[in-house]
């Protein structure tokens, strides 16, 4: 009981943050509510992954991979930009709080915490991109199959119409 | 030739379409770049309407602050210079939506450009209040999701507003960038200090880290990050740059809040 109502709240919570920061960043109407599903899924795998691994890195990375594919396969159906998607994604992952405490820590001559932190902040940041561009190649890689094959299939085994 | 350019744009060329092609291209990379479109995407959508009009051998360069355009066979550069910049995704959308048409053959070059002009100068946008109300939610909800205290959900929501409408106003006070960062983090941190010195709220980094969340460049730092891993390395490097100015001013600012109170 205790866990579902936690997860209730995770997931309304960071439904609604990334659709406020869409607003922030005048996204329209439509992705904008699109958005916030996405963010919100990613923010549930990420919660979960760094609950029962303990390693942010791995959680960040998997969670931005399936906030691209999820921003690809939208920005298709849709006919709109990736960035839309992937932007409002992203907002519950980034290391904004830790941006923050990087300079809290070295304003207060805490450099050896301030550089710790700054160096997490920049594998996180890695872990977001790597896991963005990864989708990119692995779809491009997936039309290229697809395109290939079906090609071949029509060709060969079916007579399809076009 | 379609006129919209004055005579002495294209004097003494000899092909004014190419030139009108170049100027339209540029128009449509300075909107997508001043939006917060990304790098490599603002390259794409310049050389793609280059091709759809028969503009073939199109380079583009973008960075953040500029934007060289060349088309090779014909002599024709053009460099655009990026003062202003910021995120409105909705801009970048509407020009999405007519490359495709462009590609698909259905806009004229005179049109196009008519309708670029109307998208660069649209001030369709959220109002400000909404983006301020937006703001708080968004502080009080990231204060959940990072597993603070229900009480401290007030002060961190009051705190979030103050923020983002201070950012809103220091800028038009100023347009200096870091300013306004400085001086809405400056706010949040007396809201914050003020709110645990009277009771209202408890664990003041909590409150502090949710409600600068609008603030601090996180997306900036991501979308370096992944501008140097896709080979944009001026860009990438340059945005990074901006990024820890930004972070910093941020940290001066909450700080400063802390030694005044």
């Amino acid at each position: 009981m205790h866990l579902f109502i936690v997860i209730t709240i995770q997931a309304i919570t960071s439904y609604l943050a990334t659709c406020a920061f869409g607003i922030i960043f005048n996204i329209p109407m439509k992705p904008l509510l699109h958005g916030g599903l996405i963010g919100m899924v990613a923010w549930l795998i990420y919660f979960f992954l760094f609950e029962f691994s303990g390693n942010d890195f791995a959680a960040t990375f998997a969670a931005s991979l399936v906030i691209a594919i999820m921003s690809q396969i939208f920005a298709r159906l849709c006919k709109n930009p990736v960035i839309l998607y992937s932007v409002s994604g992203i907002i519950p992952l980034v290391p904004g709080g830790l941006t923050y405490s990087v300079m809290s820590r070295a304003v207060y001559n805490h450099f050896d915490v301030a550089l710790y932190f700054a160096e997490k902040v920049f594998i996180l940041s890695g872990a977001i991109a790597m896991g963005l561009i990864f989708a990119e190649v692995f779809y491009q890689i997936f039309e290229r199959v697809k395109h290939h094959s079906s090609k071949k299939i029509k060709k060969d085994f079916f007579f399809v119409k076009k | 030739m379609n006129g919209f350019l004055e005579k002495y744009q294209t004097k003494g060329s000899k092909d004014e379409f190419i030139h009108e092609v170049a100027a339209v291209c540029v128009l449509t990379g300075k909107i997508l770049l001043q939006n917060g479109a990304e790098t490599y995407r603002v390259e794409d959508t310049m050389n793609r309407i280059a091709n759809s009009y028969a503009v073939h051998h199109a380079q583009s360069f973008v960075t953040p602050t500029g934007i060289i355009f060349s088309i090779e066979d014909h002599d024709v550069t053009q460099l655009v210079r990026i003062n202003q910049r910021g995120t409105n995704l909705r801009k970048v959308t509407e020009v999405n939506t007519l490359s495709r048409r462009v590609a698909q053959g259905e806009v004229s070059l005179n049109e196009l450009y008519q309708l670029l002009r109307q998208i660069d100068r649209s001030t369709v946008a959220y109002s400000e209040p909404l983006q301020i109300f937006a703001a708080a939610v968004a502080s009080s909800c990231f204060l959940l999701m990072f597993l603070g205290k229900w009480q401290d959900l007030l002060p961190a929501f009051f705190a979030g507003g103050a923020g983002q409408a201070g950012m809103i106003y220091f800028h038009k006070l100023a347009k200096v960038k870091f300013f306004s960062e400085f001086m809405s983090s400056i706010v949040i941190g007396m809201i914050a200090l003020l709110s645990v010195r009277l009771g209202l709220g408890i664990e003041m980094n909590k409150i502090i880290i949710g409600a600068v969340m609008p603030l601090v460049p996180g997306v900036a730092i991501t979308n370096a990050v992944r501008d140097i891993m896709a080979g944009d390395l001026v860009s990438g490097l340059s945005k990074s740059a901006e990024a820890g100015l930004t972070a910093f001013a941020i940290g001066i600012g909450v700080t400063s809040a802390m030694m005044l109170g």
